[in-house]
């Protein structure tokens, strides 16, 4: 069997602020980002669903020190975020002030848009990545 | 299955950019293991060498075929892992299994990394391509921000403070820079011991909360060790140092590993495995080397092994029972954050310390006293690639 989802459409729809996943037939866990197998029980009977996109931020960090090529981006917070539907999912926090970026974003919930990395001579072209908006 | 030793180690220094080639510095450390093994470079059956970025850092592949060559190993079969900061244990693990199989009786393994000689813009991208490339790089990840997302998860999951957390990391880095300080083959030998946590607090910010003092450097170095059969061993040394358990154990992207984060599912795992093939215990061991790439990676780990109860690792460390006298001996060589860090070198030198350990030959101040069971923990990537040794005296 093949993949059902792959990175180029999972980030062409990510592009369009759209979050796909795959929702296990045997298990009914979600897997996202796609894989080829459930992220829960190895089947790989699964469908394409389309998430919220929503959930609360369960860490964070802001960086100081960028990787070659990314010295313009720092600072800037990377999160982690569990999904309402129950992934955990990396992204970026829309914040004006990184630097102040504290434990009280732990449990905030967050909305999803995306924000895109062009690729560098390394990656074989770029990726979106998510980008959360802090829900008010 | 054989038993199989230890018979001999080597390692160059550890240490910032260096003058010697990838190859030379394999070459120098694989020399040294096969010299204190009482062989010559024909006894060696093959090669198996961890190296990560060889191909960047010097633009040099296939490095394991140069250096058996240059060392005299002839036409041996070599072959080089990559597991990124684990390659070295990936390439002992699998040493020691084609000599417990009784293919090879005499094989070679280490590992050697040039990260200094990269600087820290091109370590810093190269080290995330062990991060996955699609669906994290993007957002920006660094090897400082997993570990430091690790400390905020920490922090809430075992409801720390997090400035009392911090200051319980803040005496993992002094507790390891004290033991470098006091291992000639440190990268920081003769520095930094005995610094005030203010200045470990104080230092500047890598990625919330890790300060530089909370980061291992990035380092050029290598390390090597000889295995051999039982049989071998017995006519070639009087202190065969026998690998007794080893685990492995992969894992997908960081996000993935929700379920268990802070824990290191696949280093739970990994170390359960060699600790059901040895056969002991983690009360059982005297001294363990522990991938200790950040602080909090320290905490982590102990916690994974068995040594403390999750949460109060960094405790252990302030009352020093992950100090030698302690409960275990941790890092004892000053781990990678004082020893130093070259990554595909890394897991040998963690074999060589314990090694040295158990034949009570390392220097006084940092000798663990009467040590009979060491074990190695190597991470690679946010937990991809783990791996875990346990090492007794044969004598």
């Amino acid at each position: 069997m093949g993949h059902k989802l792959i990175f180029k459409d999972y980030n062409e729809a990510l592009k369009n602020n759209r979050l796909l996943g795959l929702k296990c037939q045997s298990c009914g866990a979600i897997t996202v980002p796609p894989k080829i197998a459930c992220r829960q029980c190895a089947g790989q009977d699964m469908e394409i669903t389309e998430l919220r996109g929503n959930g609360k931020i369960r860490t964070f960090t802001t960086v100081f020190v960028a990787a070659e090529g990314r010295e313009s981006e720092i600072p800037y917070t990377i999160v982690m975020v569990e999904l309402d539907e129950g992934p955990w999912i990396m992204g970026n926090l829309e914040t004006t002030d990184p630097k102040a970026a504290s434990m009280e974003l732990i449990g905030k919930r967050v909305k999803m848009e995306n924000r895109v990395f062009p690729g560098d001579k390394y990656s074989a072209g770029g990726g979106a990545r998510p980008l959360f908006d802090l829900v008010r | 299955m054989k038993k199989v030793a230890v018979v001999g180690v080597g390692e160059t220094n550890f240490s910032g950019p260096q003058e010697k080639t990838g190859v030379e510095l394999l070459a120098e450390a694989a020399t040294e293991a096969i010299t204190e093994s009482n062989l010559k470079p024909k006894d060696i059956k093959a090669l198996f060498v961890g190296n990560v970025l060889g191909d960047f850092a010097e633009g040099q592949g296939m490095v394991q075929a140069f250096a058996a060559e240059n060392i005299g190993c002839l036409y041996v079969p070599a072959n080089r892992y990559e597991g990124a900061c684990a390659s070295a244990s990936m390439a002992i693990r699998d040493a020691f299994m084609w000599v417990a199989s009784g293919y090879y009786d005499i094989v070679l393994a280490g590992g050697v990394e040039r990260a200094a000689t990269m600087g820290t813009g091109l370590a810093t991208r190269t080290f995330a391509m062990f991060s996955d490339a699609r669906y994290e790089y993007p957002a920006g990840i660094t090897f400082p921000a997993v570990f430091a997302m690790l400390t905020h998860l920490y922090a809430d999951t075992y409801k720390i403070p997090l400035q009392k957390l911090r200051e319980q990391m803040a005496r993992v880095s002094i507790q390891s820079y004290n033991h470098g300080s006091v291992n000639p083959r440190a990268q920081f030998f003769g520095k930094n011991a005995s610094m005030p946590v203010e200045k470990v607090l104080g230092s500047f910010m890598v990625a919330t909360p890790l300060t530089l003092h909370d980061c291992c450097p990035f380092s050029d170095g290598a390390a090597a060790v000889v295995l051999a059969s039982e049989e071998a061993a017995k006519k070639l040394t009087k202190k065969p140092v026998f690998i007794t358990g080893t685990g492995q154990s992969s894992c997908g992207p960081l996000s993935n590993q929700s379920d268990y984060l802070p824990r290191i599912r696949a280093r739970e795992i990994s170390s359960r495995r060699a600790y059901e093939m040895a056969g002991v215990k983690p009360g059982d061991i005297d001294l363990c080397e522990l991938h200790d790439c950040f602080s909090i990676a320290s905490l982590i780990a102990a916690e994974g092994l068995g040594f403390f109860e999750y949460g109060k690792a960094g405790e252990a460390w302030e009352k020093g029972q992950a100090d030698i006298g302690g409960k275990i001996a941790i890092n004892p060589s000053g781990g990678l954050k004082s020893k130093g860090h070259p990554i595909g070198a890394t897991g040998a030198g963690q074999v060589y310390e314990v090694v040295k350990q158990l034949r009570g030959e390392v220097e006084p101040a940092r000798q663990v006293p009467d040590a009979r069971v060491a074990m190695t923990d190597t991470l690679g990537g946010d937990g991809g690639t783990l791996v875990d040794m346990i090492f007794q005296r044969g004598w």
